[in-house]
């Protein structure tokens, strides 16, 4: 049976893992090659890097970050950020990356997605899609959440798994941070609009809450950064809950 | 020292196959041209992408028959697995034709691409998979899969929606759906029992 997997997210910044809350007062978490080791070892599933990195001159140091990790760190690894045309997203792959997430370059141009399916095949383009709330729907947001695109979620997503996206990693902008758990309506509602999966991000504060985005929420992957990052809560004790909950997980 | 080529058509990840073959004591070498394979023991065929796609890199960089010919270990990973049929429903495209049978798009799968862990059943004992337990689970991402004509092949099921083939085996070549090389332990495994088949082969040759 497939596993519902679970997911440490590592924002990357000039060859660092660093967290903030909105982007501002980042704090260093560490060396990302170590931590998604650590995290490997503990049973993450798959690995997620986000570069954040303003400057496009580190691009470099990054795509290091990506190919130590891969050549120590056997589970899948998806990278994001920057990447805003084929060949950029070449090079995260050739770097060892396994899938790319695409984000505001796909909103600004949408054959973006398209032609990175067509070269790479769907099942390595990820559709990250930050969300919000606004009056009973949901608007995209692009630039790390500062930007307001008019356009619904839904409707957004659609177009995105039309045009060759293999999977969705969908952030609720109102949850991202606050701990208080996954916005599951957010979840559901795009859990049955599409049939590619869904990987649940902003709001992952207990065990609980990852139940919820998988069994409420219909998500197939759940993704959290902090909680693991500052060991409030160990990757096997959310496959515990999971498991418990009559969901079917990795134990390692 | 067991030599390993690892064919490079281009696109996808070779870092963690590279590596995870390294790491069972194989020499490596990414053959961009047929005549990289020369000193190999074996061979890994990688893949990403549509077969039609990596079947035209396969095809422009002349390895179409280097591989037909190859007498050496061959292993097949996702897409390389797949190309080692006639054809396939994706995109139309013929393939290598290493074994009978085509690929096909998983059908009564809940969502496509299946991506995540997944278990095998394995229907019959193959070196590729000593030392792996019962329920270990590797990582897929794909949503096409083969169906040999020649059930004899099969070595390995795996149930999403229905059973579809995740392992096969015709002599000195084998494939496999899922990625050994992001499957964790259990992969690295996986490749260093085919290093171990390579370094067998060349001995007895």
């Amino acid at each position: 049976m497939l596993r519902s997997r679970v997911i440490p997210c590592l924002d990357v910044d000039h060859g660092r893992v660093v967290k903030g809350v909105n982007f501002v007062d980042l704090v260093d978490e560490g060396d990302p090659v170590e931590l998604a080791a650590r995290y490997a070892a503990e049973g993450a599933d798959e690995i997620v890097y986000l570069d954040i990195t303003a400057s496009s001159d580190d691009r470099n140091i990054f795509l290091d970050v990506v190919n130590r990790t891969a050549s120590e760190v056997f589970v899948p690894l998806t990278v994001g950020g920057g990447v805003r045309s084929a060949d950029d997203m070449r090079a995260v792959l050739r770097a060892g990356a396994d899938k790319v997430s695409v984000n505001t370059a796909a909103v600004e141009r949408p054959d973006l997605i398209t032609e990175c399916a067509e070269q790479f095949g769907r099942q390595c383009v990820v559709l990250a899609v930050d969300a919000k709330r606004n009056s009973g729907s949901w608007e995209v947001y692009t630039h790390g959440g500062r930007t307001a695109t008019g356009l619904d979620a839904i409707d957004w997503i659609r177009e995105g798994v039309d045009r060759g996206a293999g999977e969705i990693l969908l952030t609720s902008m109102d949850s991202d941070g606050t701990k208080n758990g996954f916005d599951t309506d957010l979840l559901r509602a795009v859990t049955d609009a599409i049939s590619v999966p869904v990987i649940a991000s902003g709001g992952a504060g207990t065990v609980d809450h990852c139940v919820a985005a998988v069994i409420e929420g219909g998500a197939d992957a759940v993704l959290a950064a902090s909680i693991f990052h500052r060991k409030e809560i160990e990757i096997d004790a959310v496959k515990a809950g999971l498991e418990a909950a009559g969901v079917a997980v990795r134990r390692v | 020292m067991t030599r390993i080529a690892v064919i490079d058509h281009g696109a996808g990840n070779l870092v963690s196959i590279a590596q995870g073959l390294e790491r069972a004591g194989a020499t490596i070498t990414i053959a961009e041209t047929p005549g990289d394979l020369a000193g190999a023991d074996g061979v890994v065929l990688p893949g990403v992408g549509s077969t039609g796609a990596a079947m035209r890199r396969l095809e422009q960089t002349d390895f179409v028959s280097p591989l037909q010919q190859l007498d050496l270990p061959l292993l097949g990973i996702c897409v390389g697995l797949q190309l080692f049929f006639e054809s396939s429903d994706e995109d139309g495209a013929s393939c290598l034709g290493l074994m009978k049978g085509r690929v096909e798009k998983l059908s009564a799968a809940p969502k496509l691409p299946h991506i995540g862990w997944n278990d095998l059943t394995i229907g019959r004992p193959d070196s590729l998979f000593v030392g792996i337990g019962r329920d270990a689970p590797f990582y897929f991402v794909h949503s096409f899969a083969v169906a040999p004509t020649d059930e004899a092949v099969v070595v390995a099921t795996t149930a999403y929606g229905r059973p579809f083939v995740a392992a096969v085996r015709d002599g000195r070549r084998v494939g496999v759906q899922f990625h050994p090389e992001r499957s964790g332990p259990d992969g690295l495994r996986v490749l260093a029992n085919f290093v171990a088949e390579c370094g067998e082969a060349a001995d007895a040759a």
